[in-house]
């Protein structure tokens, strides 16, 4: 199976080819993947070296030029290096491009903490005209990508791809969709946490529901589930969709608990597995931390 | 249409100051040659895909350049009055979104050139190679590593539809050394100019050049105190 990132840039060929106003904008990181589409367009494909400000001002550029590109590099590079160019030369200039990283939290485990960036997705909700998906599959990559680009009318999106994926790929829709349906709390399963989710949950009576949008996130089918207890996986920083679910829960008794990776510097190497175990997020941490906060009495 | 005379009275009435001194004015001369001699731009063609383009990157101290764009149509001089205030389109940096003619919001420095690293390849990538792009930095402004980031790129894929103006009022408090400004951007494929930022018969030449690879035009004039970082 071809990882997120080939199905990425198999995708961003093809819409080169498709699309004459389509462009892509790269930082060397993923260049070897762009290599043939670089040379059928070579305007349209820009490689601006190892220099990520300029990458996303180019991105700014290229959408005042009526392009509509796709801005490509590793997450901590892209968001967080270059984020003011993200703030001011794509918002602020209402000028829209899909940004796409690779290296989500913990994929690059034992390359240490320059390479993570847990904190992305908190970060670019700061950005107004954001929307952020999360895949859970690379099959779910294409449909995603397309969709975000074809949104650049009206929006910006941040596409957050990792090496982490669920074992199998579900239909790609904007809501939230019930995997299972069960009676004591529901378990909102972001991208790639849902394989975790569904095995740290197996006999226990909750629902599942999968999202690969998280912003906008759909308040309107949480509400509808009915459900007062809910549990948010989410495969960054913790909380970081909190206030969205409190939001969308407002003037109704709930209570929320948000799992997630934590804020503290681990100082570990080692594989992604073993950084999911030490955050929790593998299915026996999620069971566990889901099974306190069911029995946990209600004040 | 007004004329360069009547540019100091259009200031007034944004700023109330009856005389400007050099750090106020500091682009009023490159700004009007643009404007007045060099771009193809006008007001009745705003959406026009094959205009120039002029980022005003250095966006503190834009009177001047509101200013340029009142005398030349692009808007009211009615608006000029509310300068800075709640219900005016003009802030003391500008917006793209709020002004007619303005192609970028500036402010934060060091963004507009690589803006318009974008902007000059995009317009080639739609088969508009008659459109220019030009920018215009302060010589502190250049302090910034984005700008640098933007220099070698630019130089080393030749961009030949990219003009930097650079108004060199000695403000970057370690300056460029004894090549100056223009040095830095040879040394990266820039072919560079250095011009008096007052005379207005050698900024149109030098501005209206062309040649291979993205050009520099430095436009000195008095110096002054360090600006920008307030």
């Amino acid at each position: 199976m071809n990882d997120m990132r080939t199905v990425f840039a198999a995708t961003a060929s093809s819409l080169l080819d498709e699309d004459p106003l389509a462009a892509v904008v790269l930082a060397e990181i993923s260049a070897d993947l762009f290599a043939k589409a670089a040379a059928r367009h070579p305007e349209r494909v820009l490689n601006v070296g190892i220099r990520e400000q300029l990458m996303v001002s180019v991105g700014g550029g290229l959408a005042l030029a009526g392009l509509r590109p796709i801005v490509h590099t590793y997450a901590p590079f892209l968001v967080e290096r270059a984020f003011e160019q993200v703030k001011l030369d794509l918002a602020h200039q209402g000028a829209r491009a899909v940004l796409v990283s690779i290296g989500a939290s913990y994929d690059a485990a034992s390359s240490g903490r320059t390479h993570q960036a847990p904190e992305d997705v908190a970060l670019v909700d700061t950005v107004p005209g954001f929307s952020v998906v999360v895949p859970g599959h690379p099959d779910e990559v294409p449909e995603l990508l397309r969709s975000a680009v074809g949104a650049l009318d009206s929006r910006s999106t941040y596409v957050r791809l990792s090496s982490e994926a669920n074992r199998s790929a579900l239909p790609v829709w904007p809501g939230l969709q019930v995997v299972r349906s069960g009676r004591e709390a529901v378990v909102v399963a972001v991208g790639p946490m849902l394989s975790p989710v569904l095995d740290a949950v197996g006999d226990l009576d909750v629902t599942v529901a999968y999202t690969t949008s998280v912003r906008p996130f759909d308040g309107e089918g949480l509400r509808a589930l009915g459900l007062s207890s809910v549990v948010l996986v989410e495969p960054y920083l913790a909380g970081t969709s909190a206030f969205v679910v409190s939001s969308a829960l407002a003037g109704r008794a709930h209570r929320l608990l948000s799992l997630g990776v934590g804020r503290s510097e681990l100082r570990r190497y080692g594989t992604p597995a073993y950084h999911a175990a030490l955050h929790g997020l593998d299915a026996t941490g999620i069971r566990r931390s889901v099974t306190d906060f069911l029995d946990a009495p209600v004040v | 249409m007004r004329t360069y005379a009547e540019l100091p009275g259009l200031m007034t009435v944004m700023t109330g100051d009856e005389k400007h001194g050099p750090s106020a004015t500091s682009t009023l001369d490159v700004l009007w040659v643009l404007y007045d001699q060099v771009l193809r731009v006008s007001p009745d063609r705003l959406d026009d895909p094959g205009r120039d383009r002029f980022l005003l990157s250095k966006g503190h101290g834009p009177a001047a350049y509101y200013a340029v764009l009142a005398a030349k149509g692009f808007i009211p001089e009615s608006w000029l009055a509310g300068f800075g205030s709640a219900g005016s389109r003009l802030g003391y940096h500008p917006d793209r979104n709020l002004v007619p003619g303005v192609e970028i919001a500036s402010g934060s420095l060091g963004h507009g050139l690589p803006l318009g690293v974008g902007l000059a390849h995009g317009l080639l990538a739609r088969g508009l190679v008659t459109s220019r792009v030009f920018v215009l930095v302060g010589d502190a402004e250049l302090d910034e590593g984005s700008n640098s980031e933007a220099i070698v790129y630019a130089g080393a894929v030749g961009l030949s539809n990219l003009l930097v103006i650079a108004v060199d009022n000695q403000s970057s408090s370690y300056g460029w050394g004894a090549g100056g400004i223009e040095a830095h951007f040879a040394v990266s494929g820039w072919s560079a100019a250095r011009v008096s930022g007052r005379d207005h018969a050698a900024l149109a030449s030098a501005l209206s050049a062309s040649g291979s690879g993205p050009r520099l035009v430095v436009a000195a004039v008095e110096g002054k105190s360090v600006e920008g970082k307030s």
